[in-house]
């Protein structure tokens, strides 16, 4: 697979560590109430489809960037890389 | 029908013309006292252990392929029970000891050859590690022998013991362990489960759970709706996608592993071998092609096929301990969808929707596991309470922080 880095255009996927979904750029709020079931679903469970799915990558090899790479899992094709930078500031994430 | 060494010589007498089909194809029934999902090989031994062991006869396995199109027949055979902690180890020393006596049991040839596993070791460290699995192996009941370098070198001569980096110390080995001829296991036990009036309905794919008021009371299919008292999804690299159906998600993520074999060679492999530095098992079939694979292409996927990256990484670790291996022309290579659990350990549990039972997670592992995982949630389907061996396998473990992590890798399927 080739993902097509934001910054340094098409890399190789195999200068890639994956981590796996996204959504771990979303971690609880421990002060939550509900902070046990919450940290729970986060660790622990996934919703692991077959089709779209949006995950992190991480370019060892290369920048050391975190990338949020949307694939899909059935034909492995890419349809969009971004920083997963920029995708924490957009949830309102300071860093 | 029995088949016996008389049954071969009288149909040869007769041209073999005696012989009937191994199981029927039948219509679904509307109703069942049991459906299982997926006729894999973990979904038919628990239809034969139902009907076998726990008199449940009233039962249907759906297959939305054929049976056996699964990584039952895609894996690489080998059957070990070296592993280390307490939920585990019982489990698949259980599992062994079925295997032990499986042919005989359900009547069928299934190869089952125990021409021992060797784990290598290249350092201290390891090697201490290992001494640990072995004696945790024996208090289990199960056996091992720690082999040094000069053992080694009689049951192996054609490892390279003095490679640079990876230098070979010795083995931790399981006599027992071995290999079986992974088609015959669904066979048999298909052929086993419908001797009994158990229904395999092929090509029959689950599209959906009756669920009302949190209980399951049925099935849909691609055939129709099918009614059942008790339903029980195996369906291995699929968990995720079929009990997201039922509303449940799961500790699980769809990863493929990759198997290669080699042209048939004369006898040089005695059992299984692995690799202790990096990522790569070898054996040789009776065919005589040798049969490896080594890690994960580590990203999530339901693709059944696998990256050129991984074929490098594991022709790397053949070239490391044999280098013999690189005068083998590679004949074949294919992947699997394996269900990587949290902890790298399966789930045979009860679901939150009552009626509904969940058996999966087994990793790239299940194989061996076949005969206790079959027997086990045949247990838990009849008395709906745990086999006392798989009493660590709930889905819950996480919250109580009863994880069986093997590897202590943490909560990162692509690394068990
Ligand atoms: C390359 C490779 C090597 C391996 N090597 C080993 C090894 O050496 N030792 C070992 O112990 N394990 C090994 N494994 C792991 C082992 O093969 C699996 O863990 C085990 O086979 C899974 O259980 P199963 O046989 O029931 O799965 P499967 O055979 O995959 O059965 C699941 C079935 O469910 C069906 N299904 C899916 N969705 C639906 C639906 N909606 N409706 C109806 N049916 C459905 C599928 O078609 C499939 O037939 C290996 C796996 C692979 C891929």
């Amino acid at each position: 697979m080739i993902i097509d880095h934001p910054l340094l255009g098409p890399r190789d996927s195999a200068e890639f560590v994956y981590l796996g979904d996204a959504c771990l750029i979303e971690r609880p709020d421990w002060q939550d109430e509900n902070a046990l079931d919450a940290f729970h679903d986060y660790l622990y469970l996934r919703d692991n489809p077959a089709g779209e799915h949006r995950e992190l990558w991480f370019h060892e090899q290369g920048d050391r960037s975190w990338l949020v790479v949307t694939r899909n899992t059935l034909t492995h094709e890419i349809t969009k890389v971004e920083l997963a930078r920029d995708v924490a500031r957009a949830l309102g994430r300071s860093k | 029908m029995h088949y016996s060494v008389f049954k071969i010589i009288s149909e040869g007498l007769k041209g073999n013309t005696g012989w009937k089909p191994q199981w029927r194809d039948p219509e679904p029934r509307k109703e069942y006292d049991v459906v299982i999902v997926g006729a894999g090989g973990h979904g038919l031994a628990t239809a034969y252990y139902l009907a076998k062991e726990f008199g449940i006869r009233n039962v249907a396995v759906l297959e939305k392929g054929w049976l056996g199109s699964g990584n039952i027949g895609r894996n690489t055979t080998i059957i070990r029970s070296n592993y280390l902690l307490p939920g585990n180890e019982p489990f698949y020393e259980f599992s062994m000891k079925l295997w032990e006596g499986l042919e005989q049991d359900f009547n069928y040839n299934a190869m089952v050859s125990q021409r021992g596993i060797i784990n290598l070791y290249h350092n201290d460290g390891q090697q201490a590690a290992y001494l640990r699995r072995a004696n945790a192996m024996r208090m289990a009941g199960a056996d091992s022998v720690m082999l040094d370098r000069d053992e080694l070198q009689k049951l192996c001569p054609f490892l390279d013991y003095d490679n640079a980096r990876f230098p070979i110390k010795g083995g931790i080995m399981q006599p027992r362990g071995g290999t079986v001829r992974h088609d015959a296991v669904a066979w048999g036990y298909a052929r086993g489960a419908d001797e009994r009036g158990v229904d395999i309905v092929q090509n029959c794919e689950v599209t959906g759970f009756q669920i009302k008021n949190g209980v399951c009371t049925g099935v849909e299919t691609s055939r129709g709706p099918i009614k059942a008292k008790k339903v029980a999804v195996c369906v291995a690299g699929s968990s995720s996608r079929v009990m997201e159906k039922a509303g449940i998600r799961l500790p699980i993520e769809s990863h493929v592993l990759q198997a290669f074999v080699s042209e048939g060679l004369k006898p040089t492999i005695p059992g299984v071998v692995t690799f202790g530095a990096g990522h790569f098992y070898v054996s040789q079939s009776d065919k005589g092609g040798l049969v490896f694979g080594g890690d994960l292409d580590g990203y999530n996927t339901y693709a059944q096929r696998g990256g050129l990256p991984v074929v490098e990484d594991v022709c790397e670790g053949g070239m490391a301990i044999m280098p013999m291996i690189g005068r083998a022309r590679l004949l074949r290579s294919w992947g699997g969808i394996m269900d990587m659990s949290m902890d790298g350990s399966p789930f045979i549990d009860h679901t939150p929707v009552d009626g509904l039972y969940f058996n999966g997670g087994w990793c790239y592992g299940g194989f061996k596991a076949t005969p206790a995982s079959g027997y086990c949630y045949a247990h838990l389907i009849a008395k709906d309470e745990p086999h006392e061996v798989a009493a660590a396998y709930r889905l819950d473990r996480f919250r109580r922080g009863a994880m069986i992590d093997e590897k202590g890798m943490g909560a990162q399927p692509n690394l068990h």
